[in-house]
């Protein structure tokens, strides 16, 4: 019963932040259909730069705008290096074979890999300030650190913002028409190439956002990139490519595996993870939202 | 005589779209059947049904005694049905050879063999007679991407033909085609297809070729057919001319 | 004509090779025998890669071949290379046979993304499994080759992989001009034409891949005994990735392209680590974006397609 609710509580942490990353690369993939392989190696950018800031900026006194700061640097860190990536090399590739497209993001993995480790070095960052300064709540006899909940609170914030934003906005839904069709909505005028830029800085960011949130419970070092990235394929798999909704659903049901793993078993989590995700797609091989292809001939 | 192809109420649905509504039809060996009718009546859905492709909301469709509704492409056309494309399904990088070579190797069996070549003296004799059948001999050795859309149709149909196909279905054989052209490149399919004795079922929106090459018309609206019968009946038809041909009076064109 | 002319190619280079047991010095035959064996696991990818699959995780199979002859060795006390190479291809194609019902069913990147998840999950089982010695791996003994008891293991192994190389190269030059291996072409430039034509797409990439899964667990043998020793870093992403560009560089078009590259990369890695330990990914990534944007048809088989865009039809 204990076990049952740690596993709750810790899948939807998971939940909270694989979210916020599949998100991020279910949007880039519905628009652009590109699945970014380097999709992970913006969670570690976001992790680094929230704990590197973290690291000189809480060791001094006052903290009241640690965390704004963390985010806002990840932020920063995701608009920055999505700018680069597509400005300065995807928008001269797109329309690529796909065999083409796969290596060019694997190629950009390679680069930013290393990037990582240049800039930050490699033994691991332990941010851990952030993460024990919010305090404890007990929840019978288990205990939950407040930030934990935070970071529940911080997905949930993201995932009401992306609906409203795609659902209730002009641009959102031009993005919804851009990754239903976008074929008819060049025809339809609708600037193609600007949405492309748009969606690619905003998944970059919400990767970053992911990375920042989680880095104060990690240990921050090179390599979670690509743990990440798999994570996160597995969430939009299931949830099916292009869905927000999906992404969501995805991640709660990734989440909640991997947390029953975790807490019973824990070399076979990935195990579990790809399981599940394999039980979906032998089920519905567009995953649990995404549409089926159009017909080719 | 026994029907080769039948169908009975065959139905398919994409959503709210109805693009088969009981569509019940029986062909005898040796038609030629022209199938007409405006875009989106459901004329492709129709063959795609029929090879498998698409599996239909209802209904059933029958290769002389046998029930096939429910098979794949692959087991359809092993069968004895096989078709052509509306737009050419080739392979863009192989030379037109190849590709005859690469569909008379899967004709022989589904599974290919790892380690004995592909070019085979018998193989390549039988590519090359198709190859004449079709009198495509010269563009042998171009690759298929460099082709001009009338050569791309024919050997769209010659590797449907490789197998010797009991039935043959042709997507639109003519769209894309010069209108000079059309009329000499039906005329070989015409030939070859007679000499291996395949029945024939033609989508066509030319109406001419239609009338020429056909012995019985189905005309497809809204998903139904609304006429069957000979091409002289069908194509005068109060809705035939309504829906497909076109409200002017039909006139017939005698050509050398 | 050009088959004999490959074959005679490979047979004289396995003459070569074998003679030079005699004259090489150690560090040559070190550096062949890691190439030979490399080499096979890029040849795995470059089949499938004329399917137009990318397989980012051709580090399992390598992996799974290095753990089953480590583990025979160490915990089991197998000391014959037969034994060995018999469990690592029925492991092998055991494990293909389960994924490849997945992962033929799909193409492209989710292809690629499955099987460098699937080697990881592999990484992750291993790292957290101490009885198998964790990141640390463990080591591989002597074995006898066939009976045969060699003075220097490292002789046994050299013959062995200059032998089980060429016969897999031999059989890949075949395979390369027979039926499969113009339907992998053909399976990647239009997948609905061979159902057509009458051939299960599917079941041939799934062959296809316990094929090539096989061959790179025989590479991920030979690798271990060359070495001594395996670790999880085998699965690891890093090392499929380089076995990806070595497959890239070479090509998919001739059987020697895997073998050569994987000797040059050997050269190039060895010197490049000791200037640029924490940048070689990135040159990796640099050389790869070069190519890929200067030379696509520096990929030559790779990007085969006329358009990189197809026509949708527009009517029905």
């Amino acid at each position: 019963m204990l076990t049952l609710l740690a596993i709750a509580v810790d899948g939807l942490i998971y939940a909270s932040w694989l979210f916020m990353v599949a998100a991020g690369l279910t949007l880039i993939y519905g628009v652009m259909k590109i699945l970014n392989m380097a999709h992970g190696s913006m969670f570690a950018i976001g992790a680094y730069t929230s704990a590197w800031i973290a690291g000189w900026y809480f060791a001094g006194g006052d903290v009241t705008w640690g965390y704004a700061l963390m985010l806002g640097g990840a932020i920063a860190a995701g608009v920055l290096v999505g700018l680069v990536v597509e400005r300065g090399l995807l928008r001269f590739l797109y329309g690529r074979d796909p065999v083409v497209m796969i290596l060019l993001t694997y190629a950009v993995l390679l680069i930013l890999e290393d990037v990582i480790k240049l800039v930050w070095g490699v033994d691991p960052y332990f941010a851990f300030q952030p993460y024990t300064l919010l305090g404890r709540t007990k929840v019978g006899p288990l205990t939950f650190s407040n930030y934990d909940f935070g970071v529940i609170l911080v997905a949930a914030i993201i995932g009401v913002g992306l609906w409203w934003g795609l659902n209730r906005t002009r641009r959102g839904k031009l993005l919804l028409a851009v990754i239903h069709d976008r074929e008819m909505s060049m025809a339809l005028g609708i600037d193609v190439r600007a949405y492309f830029l748009l969606t690619f800085v905003i998944g970059s960011v919400l990767g970053c956002i992911a990375g920042a949130v989680t880095a104060p419970a990690i240990s921050v070092a090179p390599g979670i990139g690509v743990e990440v990235i798999v994570l996160a394929f597995a969430v939009v798999v299931i949830g099916g490519l292009g869905s927000v909704g999906g992404a969501l659903v995805g991640a709660l049901i990734v989440g909640f595996s991997r947390a029953t793993a975790v807490h019973l078993l824990p070399q076979v989590e990935l195990f579990v993870i790809f399981g599940v995700m394999s039980l979906v797609l032998v089920v519905r091989p567009q995953g649990l939202f995404g549409r089926a292809q159009p017909r080719k001939i | 005589m026994q029907p080769i192809v039948r169908t009975e109420q065959l139905c398919r649905n994409f959503g709210a779209v109805v693009a088969a509504d009981n569509i019940t039809v029986a062909i005898s060996p040796g038609e030629v059947v022209g199938v007409i009718g405006a875009n989106g009546a459901g004329k492709t859905t129709f063959v795609n049904m029929v090879t498998g492709y698409l599996k239909p909301s209802a209904g059933k469709i029958y290769f002389r005694d046998r029930d096939i509704t429910r098979l794949k492409p692959r087991q359809v056309m092993r069968i004895g049905i096989c078709r052509s494309f509306q737009i050419a399904q080739l392979f863009p990088e192989l030379s037109v050879l190849d590709n005859l070579l690469v569909a008379v190797s899967s004709s022989d069996s589904a599974w290919p063999h790892f380690l004995k070549p592909l070019k085979s003296p018998a193989r390549i004799a039988a590519a090359e007679q198709v190859l004449a059948d079709y009198r495509i001999e010269g563009f042998r050795d171009t690759v298929v991407a460099t082709l001009p859309q009338g050569v791309r149709k024919l050997v769209d149909i010659a590797m449907a033909m490789v197998s010797r196909p009991a039935v043959l279905l042709l997507d639109e054989p003519t769209s894309g085609v010069s209108v000079e052209e059309k009329f000499a490149m039906l005329d070989t399919i015409m030939a070859a297809l007679r000499g291996a004795g395949a029945t024939t079922l033609f989508v066509e929106h030319d109406i001419e070729i239609v009338e020429r090459y056909a012995t019985r018309v189905l005309a497809f609206y809204d998903g139904r057919i609304i006429a069957d019968a000979d091409p002289e009946t069908a194509l005068n038809d109060a809705d035939v001319r309504r829906y497909v041909v076109g409200s002017q009076i039909h006139r017939r064109q005698v050509r050398e | 004509m050009a088959t004999d002319r490959t074959l005679l190619g490979l047979t004289l280079a396995l003459a070569a090779l074998l003679l030079g047991v005699v004259v090489f010095p150690q560090w040559l035959t070190f550096l062949v025998m890691m190439s030979l064996a490399r080499g096979l696991v890029v040849l795995g990818i470059v089949l499938q890669m004329r399917a137009g699959l990318v397989s980012f995780g051709q580090g399992l199979y390598y992996c799974i071949g290095g753990y089953t002859a480590a583990m025979l060795g160490s915990l089991y006390g197998v000391r014959e290379v037969a034994v060995l190479i018999v469990a690592a291809i029925l492991v092998s194609t055991l494990v293909a046979l389960v994924l490849g019902t997945l992962l033929s069913r799909y193409r492209d990147i989710f292809f690629a993304m499955l099987s460098m998840a699937f080697s990881m999950i592999l990484y992750g089982l291993l790292v957290k499994s101490p009885a198998l010695g964790s990141t640390d791996g463990f080591n591989v003994p002597a074995m006898t080759f066939f009976g045969w008891k060699p003075e220097a293991q490292s002789t046994g192994v050299y013959i062995l992989t200059c032998v089980l190389a060429f016969l897999i190269a031999a059989a890949y030059h075949r395979y390369q001009k027979s039926p499969a291996g113009y339907l992998a072409g053909a399976i990647r430039e239009n997948e609905i034409r061979v159902e057509y034509l009458g051939s299960s797409a599917q079941s041939l990439l799934h062959c296809k891949y316990v094929i090539a899964s096989v061959i790179s667990a025989v590479g991920g043998l030979l690798s271990a005994l060359a070495t001594g020793h395996v670790d999880p870093e085998m699965a690891y992403w890093t090392t499929s990735g380089e076995f990806v560009f070595i497959a890239i560089l070479g090509g998919t078009g001739h059987v020697a392209a895997p073998f050569i590259g994987s000797t040059l990369f050997s050269l190039v890695r060895t010197y490049a680590y000791q200037f640029f330990p924490y940048t070689w990914q990135m040159i990796l990534g640099l050389v790869l974006l070069l190519i890929i944007v200067f030379l696509p048809r520096g990929l030559w088989s790779l990007v085969q397609r006329a358009n990189s865009e197809k026509p949708r039809a527009a009517d029905r």
